[in-house]
């Protein structure tokens, strides 16, 4: 559980981060919080030999709600979007999901900006994202870029990122109605065996628009369009929750590993989601 | 002058057995200032390494050290060849067979030890590992112990003579060239006889699961020839340190004086520190070679995938009964998983332990046991993972054997428990398979517990909870475990136990200083278990002084009087009593010494708490302390001065702890996802010495029981490869995942022990797991469920569910 040898840079601008990266092309990884990406140079999986602090770069942290619009800066904790108070008011399903990743020691070091740029299909936020049609915006050598979170995973630890590219923060629009984030794990500190985001906004009686985003059980987060469909328009009944749940197997793709075989994740998947759609509507 | 003390108060001042005495320990634990091999820095220290098989049955066809060998700050690269020439490339195993130190020609398990790199420091050692080139050629891979048995795949070429035959191993003939031995105990005619013509028979095989014992620290030594005078010192995370200095010696030809053993503090062992691992034999020959201090010290993967597992017991049963459900006769046949070596840690003449105590608690007037072990691709172990040797794995089989068998009788699981009890006058108690129960009274504590729950209100719960069920009213069922344990511990009586030949008594030497405290050593170890509190508590209570005045240490080869080391449970039934005798011989002479100071005879003096008083007038008496200052300072003719003594203590017999657990989980039958909404423990072990010390040791025993029975594995795919490799896939849980736990005790004391203490750390774990399978299990009795495997994780808690039809 050592990792191979590495050169360690802590630039105190983006500008340094930049450099580093064009110097060493995919020779140089930034760090974040360190809590995906150390296990995994320990595990000598990830061999990282520039690696480059994002710690003491300034402006990549912290939490704006500004109107409807929400931004939140890379470097940002998850344990800091648990405490911060106008951002569980705008969008609570920040807060409960976060309240549901890892443990609290990793929550103080685990940041928003590595959760979604790792790529990892275990992570909680880029399903969240892709729920809240978030935005992430990108720097670069040729300047800053925007990509849709919808659109920004490709395969498990393969995004649109460039490798000189860094994540500076994400932004969405702060939601209305009601909201669900829920995750069955094997114990605190687990990844999800099957985890559902879920915002409804009710119209009366009626279901006037519906996203829908599933963690860990494909080699992304999927966001299941058809799911989301199935509720707009109805009144969230049994019916309108089955074809949902039926839409969002149809989207999914899980493997087996020790959380279970495939059978049980798509079982696990349907409860989830039909408890996340119940809570939502109830809040909504 | 100070008031008069009472007796009680005197006795209180001491802090001896029976009261709560916190934890002299937990002084320097709870700031970090705890001393662990790692912690151990030697001048000029090297950092060893190992070079591990990413395959699990692979031949070696070469290995290439050149490009390690060139990286600065590497020191060398050992392979099997290196340490051939010493005799040093296989060592003898616990159980008689033998393990390849490094990989000699072939691989037999995921993480072998191939070669041992040593380097200036761990970060070059690690690169280092990666630089040595070993080329392999894969072979067929054995995982499954009853394939095994059937193969051609010869998993240990060593072990079949020239002509084909097989010599027999260290436990008699061998049927296979992958079996290892048959261990046999009871009457196997008569059960069975018993078992074809009984009225009622219960038939299952339970699978107790490969897991670990999982210490948060892992193993590690480090090893310092010293050159000059020829000594070797040894640190390492040792539970049997004598065992070891002596292991060491026979297998390097040092002599036992120039070796000196020394297991500093222990963070956990649960078994896993008892065997002897490549990387001590390696860092002693790379330090004996390099003449400087060499420390290796594993991570987490390293302790998880090789170093000794636990469990991994196929247990086919039948149990007879009569239409009552009085158990008539009891039947065994188990599949012993042992991995590529047969490394288990047991008393030599049990190759399975004491699983012969699978009667369990019950009067069964015959029965029938009988293992095989298996040779397989998985990593060598079968360690006594907190509990005594296979203790747990014969509870889990006749606590699952009864359930099973009350769903045949259609009857009540307690009740069924309840008739077949030994009673409390049957002490001691002759068990079919061969051990002497010392006492018990089984019926109190059941009905004792069943009270403490309202077991019946429970059961009345539970049916209308399968009523909603079974209506849609709800999708959680509930799941009533039940459990009546009997352990047995404290081994051994040196008549028929020892391991390696080294027979399983236990020491203690006590030295009382002039002043009047004291210094006791003994042959175990702490590994966490609060000895230096317990200890002195026993002490205090049989030599007059206060336990915050007696130092107790352990460990230290070249102090301590020789003695086992700890697991087992086996600290308090043996060397516990070892310092009661010797705090006896103490008072032997502190007697005489008193009657000379008051001038009476011998015989007129009695000991009162703290002091010796004359019979019948108590206000003359002399105070231990006082005693103590005269011991040494004044001449008492025909007394030698000083006040010391040492006591080897041979147990007459094993100690039987036992208790009664009851656990109510509510289970997400969509889910799979339990959770425990009760625990009860009921404890009897026998005196206690410390009530603090016993709820500590039953909160972290459940904790662990609860880990094995809901999740915690090593498990393999297909091509040997372990699946559960970090802690997050091998289930450790934390404070979130932990119940609150009730504990209780009634006290039922041993005939033959000093001060009639059982022992206690293990019984949680060995009651525990039955008590949360039972309890999963009994979740879908309703819906036909006679038996399903743990561990009970989501996940197969779904697919029974899912197999019962209850997901619609
Ligand atoms: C025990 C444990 C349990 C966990 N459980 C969960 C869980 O349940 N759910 C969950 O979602 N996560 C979980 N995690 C992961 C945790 O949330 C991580 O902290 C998170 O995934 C990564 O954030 P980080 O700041 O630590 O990133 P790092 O580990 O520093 O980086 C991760 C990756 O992202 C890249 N990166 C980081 N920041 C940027 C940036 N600004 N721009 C571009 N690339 C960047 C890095 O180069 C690296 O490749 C767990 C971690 C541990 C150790």
């Amino acid at each position: 559980m050592i990792p191979a040898a590495f050169e360690y840079h802590r630039p105190k601008d983006m500008a340094g981060v930049l450099a580093v990266l064009v110097e060493h092309g995919d020779e140089a990884r930034v760090l974040a919080g360190g809590h995906s990406l150390i296990p995994m140079m320990k595990l000598r999986m990830a061999d990282v030999p520039h690696l480059i602090d994002l710690q003491d770069v300034d402006g990549l942290s912290g939490i704006t709600v500004d109107g409807g619009r929400i931004r939140i800066g890379a470097m940002t904790t998850q344990s800091d979007i648990i405490g911060h108070a106008a951002l569980a008011e705008a969008a609570p399903i920040m807060r409960e999901a976060s309240l549901q990743i890892a443990d609290p020691q990793v929550r103080y070091m685990g940041t928003v900006g590595g959760n979604v740029a790792n790529g990892d299909p275990g992570n909680d936020m880029p399903g969240l994202m892709q729920c809240l049609d978030a935005t992430f915006i990108l720097v670069g050598p040729d300047g800053e870029r925007e990509v849709q979170a919808r659109d920004f995973y490709e395969a498990a630890y393969m995004t649109d990122r460039e490798d000189d590219e860094v994540l500076v923060a994400v932004a969405f629009d702060a939601p209305s109605g009601g909201y669900a984030y829920e995750k069955q794990k094997r114990k605190i500190g687990d990844y999800a065996t099957a985890a559902a985001a879920v915002l409804l906004v009710k119209d009366g009686d009626t279901c006037s628009s519906a996203s829908i985003a599933m963690t860990n059980l494909s080699d992304t987060p999927v966001w299941s369009e058809a799911a989301g469909d199935a509720l707009v328009g109805t009144s969230v009944d049994a019916a309108a929750i089955d074809a949902a749940v039926a839409a969002m197997l149809g989207d999914i793709d899980p493997t087996q590993d020790n959380r279970g075989p495939i059978e049980f994740k798509r079982h696990a998947a349907a409860m989830i989601l039909r408890r996340a759609i119940a809570r939502a509507w109830d809040r909504a | 002058m100070n008031k008069e003390l009472s007796r009680q108060e005197r006795a209180d001042a001491l802090g001896g057995m029976g009261c709560k005495r916190k934890r002299v320990e937990d002084a320097r634990f709870t700031q970090g200032k705890g001393n662990y091999v790692d912690d151990i820095k030697l001048p000029g220290m090297l950092f060893g390494d190992f070079v591990r098989s990413p395959y699990a049955h692979a031949r070696i066809k070469s290995i290439n050290t050149d490009a390690a060998m060139a990286l600065d700050g590497v020191v060398a690269v050992l392979t099997a060849a290196d340490l051939a020439p010493l005799g040093l490339h296989w060592m003898p195993t616990l159980a008689g067979d033998k393990q390849m130190v490094l990989a000699d020609g072939k691989v037999l398990f995921q993480g072998q030890e191939v070669a041992y790199v040593v380097a200036k420091d761990r970060y070059i050692a690690a690169d280092a590992v990666e630089l040595v080139e070993v080329e392999y050629e894969e072979l067929e891979v054995i995982i499954d112990p009853f394939a095994s048995l059937k193969s051609d795949v010869v998993l240990r070429e060593d072990l079949v003579a020239e002509d084909g035959s097989l010599p027999d191993g260290a436990h008699g003939p061998r049927k296979h060239h992958n079996h290892i031995f048959t261990w046999e105990v009871g009457d196997k005619e008569t059960t069975e006889q018993v078992i074809g013509e009984a009225e009622v028979v219960a038939e299952d095989m339970f699978y107790y699961h490969r897991t670990h014992p999982c210490p948060l620290e892992t193993c590690g030594c480090v090893a310092s020839m010293d050159k000059v005078n020829g000594k070797l010192t040894l640190y390492g995370t040792f539970q049997a340190p004598h065992a070891i200095r002596t292991v060491v010696s026979l297998i390097s030809g040092i002599e036992e004086h120039n070796i000196r053993v020394i297991s500093p503090d222990i963070g956990g062992g649960f078994g896993n520190k008892v065997g002897a691992y490549p990387g001590y034999v390696c860092s002693v020959v790379a330090s004996i070679v390099t003449g400087v201090p060499v420390k290796w010290v594993e991570d987490r993967m390293e302790n998880l995938m090789t170093t000794a597992f636990a469990r991994d017991y196929w247990m086919k049963g039948k149990i007879a009964a009569t239409k009552e459900g009085k158990i008539t006769g009891l039947w065994c046949h188990t599949t012993a998983d042992h991995g590529g070596f047969d490394a288990c840690a047991d008393p030599t003449k049990f190759p399975a332990g004491f699983m012969n105590i699978c009667t369990g608690s019950y009067d069964i007037p015959v029965a029938y046991l009988a293992v095989d072990g298996v040779y397989t691709n998985k990593a060598p172990g079968g360690v006594s993972y907190r509990c005594s040797f296979r203790v747990t794995e014969a509870v889990y089989f006749i606590e699952r054997m009864i359930e099973v068998l009350a769903i045949e009788l259609n009857m009540d699981p307690a009740e069924l428990r309840r008739i077949n009890f030994i009673k409390k006058e049957q002490f001691p108690y002759q068990s079919a398979l061969g051990w002497e129960y010392d006492s018990g009274d089984y019926h109190t504590a059941w009905d004792k517990a069943l009270e403490a729950v309202d077991y019946k209100g429970l059961r009345a719960e539970q049916a209308q909870r399968v009523e909603d069920f079974k209506a849609g009213k709800t999708r959680s069922l509930m799941g009533i475990g039940l459990t009546f344990f009997t352990e047995i511990v404290g081994a051994g009586p040196v008549k028929n136990c020892d391991i390696l030949g080294l027979g399983m008594f236990d020491s203690c030497e006590i030295r009382i200083h002039p002043t009047g405290s004291a210094i006791a050593r003994l042959g175990t170890i702490s590994q966490g278990q609060g000895h230096a509190t317990t200890f002195a508590q026993i002490l205090a209570t049989e030599i007059g002084l206060p336990a915050d005045s007696i130092t107790i240490e352990e460990g230290d080869t070249d102090t301590a009087p020789y003695g086992l080391g700890t697991y087992g449970s086996r600290s308090t039934p043996v060397a516990g009593a070892a310092t009661a005798m010797a705090g006896r011989k103490i008072r032997a002479k502190a007697q005489m010494i008193a009657a000379y100071l008051l001038e009476v005879h011998d015989d007129d003096v009695e000991f009162d708490v703290d002091r010796f008083v004359v019979k019948g007038a108590p206000e003359k008496f002399k105070t231990m302390k006082e005693i103590a200052f005269a011991a040494y300072n004044q001449a008492i003719p025909g007394i030698e001065p000083g006040l010391e003594a040492v006591s080897y203590y041979d147990p007459p017999n094993m100690t039987y702890p036992f208790g009664a657990y009851v656990c109510v989980m509510d289970i997400d039958v969509d889910t799979g996802v339990t959770d425990i909404r009760r625990f009860y423990a009921l404890d009897d072990c026998g005196t206690r010495i410390n009530p603090m010390i016993i709820e500590g040791q039953i909160h972290g025993g459940l904790t662990e029981a609860l880990a094995v029975a809901l999740g915690q594995e090593i498990a393999y795919d297909d091509m040997g490869n372990v699946k559960t490799g970090t802690l997050m896939d091998f289930f450790l849980p934390t404070a979130w995942e932990v119940p609150n736990y009730e504990t209780d005790h009634t006290v039922t004391p041993s005939p033959h022990h000093p001060i009639g203490a059982k022992g206690v750390g293990e019984s949680p774990h060995v009651g525990g797991v039955p008590c949360f399978s039972n309890a999963v299990n009994d979740a879908f009795k309703a819906f036909g469920l006679r038996h399903t495997h743990m561990p009970h994780d989501h996940w197969r808690i779904w697919q029974t569910a899912n197999k019962l039809g209850l997901h619609g």
